[in-house]
């Protein structure tokens, strides 16, 4: 466990930045209604008029899952930047510079801890707006050190997912993060601490055959697109109209896939409720019946 | 069919085999191999001649012979990524079927998942290795049309990755140790495959092949296709043969993706580093299985045999460790992949 006091500095962030001001209209990108950007963000970026749950940001997920938003985010370990020196149309290393730029994160896993519903609860959320929320080396170190973390703090782990698949230039080191993710799942089965996985849109690929498919609770968001393969793949290889609603939360619902649709308002309840019922052996000792 | 893709997989080519090229009696030559076949065509008929200077023909066919040795020795010791899927795709490389055939006395096939079906895409049962009981699991792409559709190319569904499932738990019940041989595009993308959780089934099947408290010896024998090889890859010993290929993607479909063309497979197949060599460099397989000149396609026992040899030679280290050892370092091993052994 040293390298968790070596890396993981707390880093605290408070504020939400806003890049749209409040005063302007939107489009909702299912019913094409018009949306005030200020109701929009009110309404955890959930359609008014339809119910269609748009992307989230990953400080918009810690702060709509934690309890008053408040949570330490905290530095991951560092990885191998490029081990493959992969260049396709553009470098790798030059692809990653510009999305970092361009989404102020480091990478497509974010990790903080922090409360839900009165509980501990580590939280590892993954960013779809990050190279498709593809999975690499650095996914595979952020959710190692998020289960590491909610070990070390007895707390149970909940990922939020989205992904488009493998990070194709970081080659079979992407698909090794398979069995590494999977390794960490067991590292909190064997420490007898919940896992829960939360299913956003989309959610495809090997993170869809790894670590997302294997909690002990599986919840998706309405609506949310998941599968492992794409639906333009089967398509092209079944050569037939895929089924209305195919490969959508409700779909997998039906078909024994996942546990729940919930939306989003009701995420943070649920929650902590699923915490509270799995996590009871670490909870505080008054739930407990007097001896 | 892109002039230089490599066909047979999903997101580029077609199913059948359309870059094999000069038949010559039984055996089907790559582009890459034409000089070779040229030679060989020319020693079957010389073989085929007879006339009174029998000793000249005879010197003849000597000399071609060495020649086109010579030149199989200098393109198979240098071949480039593209040929290398090529290689790994050929349709006389032996199958897994063959491997068990040869290499598992007393095999008896075991079938169905016991929740919904039989899944011919990947075979399994149990048999002896040298003697000892062990656990056989493999993909099996068929080898001519009508078993190819039987067994789905190899392309496993839920079902069959559910089967491996059970049958690496009836290992660890028994104390056997798992071989499991690897030769796949991937797994089906298909309506019914996302119906039934090919995610889930995918993913269990690693959960389930890293917690086998039995050694867990994993080939990779021809074309290791993404999730639908990992889900029988998680193995203490991972090995390909020198010419196998293992990569996250198909390099038809990265190439589409990446360079928006399908045309430039040989590119994406250079970056992806898929070859046996980069992939023991990068400390992501722990051995390579060399095989017989020419590649396994030219000598499928020879390739059988060698790969039976690796087995027996990583077996003996691994008996001796107890199921929570095995699972231990199983784990940790996979636990640093992507942080260690990377410069
Ligand atoms: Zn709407």
């Amino acid at each position: 466990m040293s390298w968790l006091t070596d890396y993981v500095r707390p880093k605290i962030r408070g504020l939400l930045k806003r890049e749209v001001p409040d005063n302007l209209w939107t489009n909702c990108e299912s019913c094409s209604q018009m949306i005030l950007v200020k109701d929009l963000r009110k309404g955890l970026n959930v359609c008014p008029h339809c119910g269609h749950h748009m992307r989230a940001t990953v400080a918009e997920r810690f702060a709509w899952t934690f309890d008053e938003g408040v949570c330490t985010r905290i530095d991951l370990p560092k990885v191998v930047v490029d081990p493959l020196s992969f260049r396709d149309r553009k470098r790798y290393t030059d692809r990653l510079k510009d999305e970092r730029a361009k989404s102020q994160l480091d990478e497509s896993m974010a990790v903080a801890h922090g409360k839900i519903g009165g509980h501990d609860a580590v939280v590892a959320v993954m960013a779809f707006e990050f190279i498709a929320g593809t999975m690499g080396a650095a996914l595979g170190e952020a959710f190692v050190a998020a289960a590491r973390l909610a070990i070390l703090q007895k707390a149970p782990l909940v990922v939020f997912t989205a992904s488009g698949g493998a990070r194709m230039q970081e080659g079979m080191i992407s698909l090794m993060q398979m069995p590494r993710t999977t390794v960490a799942v067991q590292m909190l089965r064997d420490a007898g601490l919940p896992y829960i996985v939360v299913l956003t849109n989309p959610t495809t690929g090997g993170v869809t055959a790894s670590f997302a498919m294997l909690g002990d609770v599986q919840i998706s968001e309405p609506n949310a697109l998941i599968g492992f393969a794409g639906p333009r793949v089967i398509e092209d290889t079944v050569r037939e109209k895929l089924p209305e609603g195919f490969q959508r939360a409700e779909y997998l619902l039906d078909h024994g896939m996942i546990d729940m649709v919930t939306k989003r308002a009701d995420l943070p309840a649920m929650l902590g409720r699923l915490i509270g019922l799995l996590n009871h052996r670490q909870a505080a000792a008054p739930l407990r019946p007097a001896a | 069919m892109p002039p230089d893709g490599f066909g047979g997989g999903p997101g580029g080519g077609t199913w059948q085999d359309s870059w094999l090229c000069y038949p010559h009696g039984m055996r089907q030559f790559l582009d890459f191999e034409k000089s070779v076949a040229e030679l060989e065509n020319k020693i079957d008929e010389l073989r085929h001649m007879s006339g009174p200077d029998g000793i000249n023909i005879a010197e003849e066919i000597a000399r071609l012979t060495e020649k086109s040795e010579k030149q199989l020795r200098v393109a198979y010791a240098k071949l480039t990524p593209g040929q290398k899927v090529q290689v790994a795709r050929h349709a006389q490389r032996p199958h897994t079927a063959e491997y068990i055939g040869t290499l598992i006395q007393d095999f008896t096939p075991l079938a169905g998942d016991r929740l919904f079906g039989e899944d011919k895409a990947v075979i399994g049962g149990i048999g002896r290795f040298q003697d000892l009981p062990v656990v056989v699991i493999g993909t099996e792409r068929g080898s001519e049309l009508e078993s190819r559709l039987e067994h789905n190319f190899g392309m496993a569904r839920p079902e069959g990755y559910r089967k491996a499932q059970r049958l690496m738990e009836l290992a660890g019940r028994f104390g056997m140790p798992i071989l499991t041989f690897i030769d796949t595009a991937g797994a089906w993308p298909g309506i019914d495959a996302e119906a039934r959780g090919q995610a889930e089934a995918i993913a269990r099947s690693i959960d389930t092949c890293l917690s086998a408290p039995v050694p867990v010896i994993a080939t990779v024998i021809g074309e290791g296709g993404s999730g639908g090889a990992i889900a029988l890859g998680a193995g203490d010993r991972v090995m390909m043969l020198e010419h196998a290929i293992y990569s996250v993607i198909s390099p038809e479909a990265c190439a589409s993706i990446l360079w928006r063309d399908p045309k430039l497979a040989t590119s994406a197949a250079e970056a992806l580093k898929l070859t046996a060599q980069d992939l023991l460099q990068l400390h992501l397989v722990d051995r390579i299985i060399p095989e017989p000149l020419g590649g396994a396609q030219r000598d499928p026992e020879a390739a059988i045999r060698a790969v039976g040899d690796a087995i027996g030679a990583e077996l003996p280290d691994l008996l001796s460790l107890s199921g929570a050892m095995l699972v231990a370092q199983r784990r940790e091993k996979f636990l640093v992949m992507g942080r260690d052994g990377l410069t």
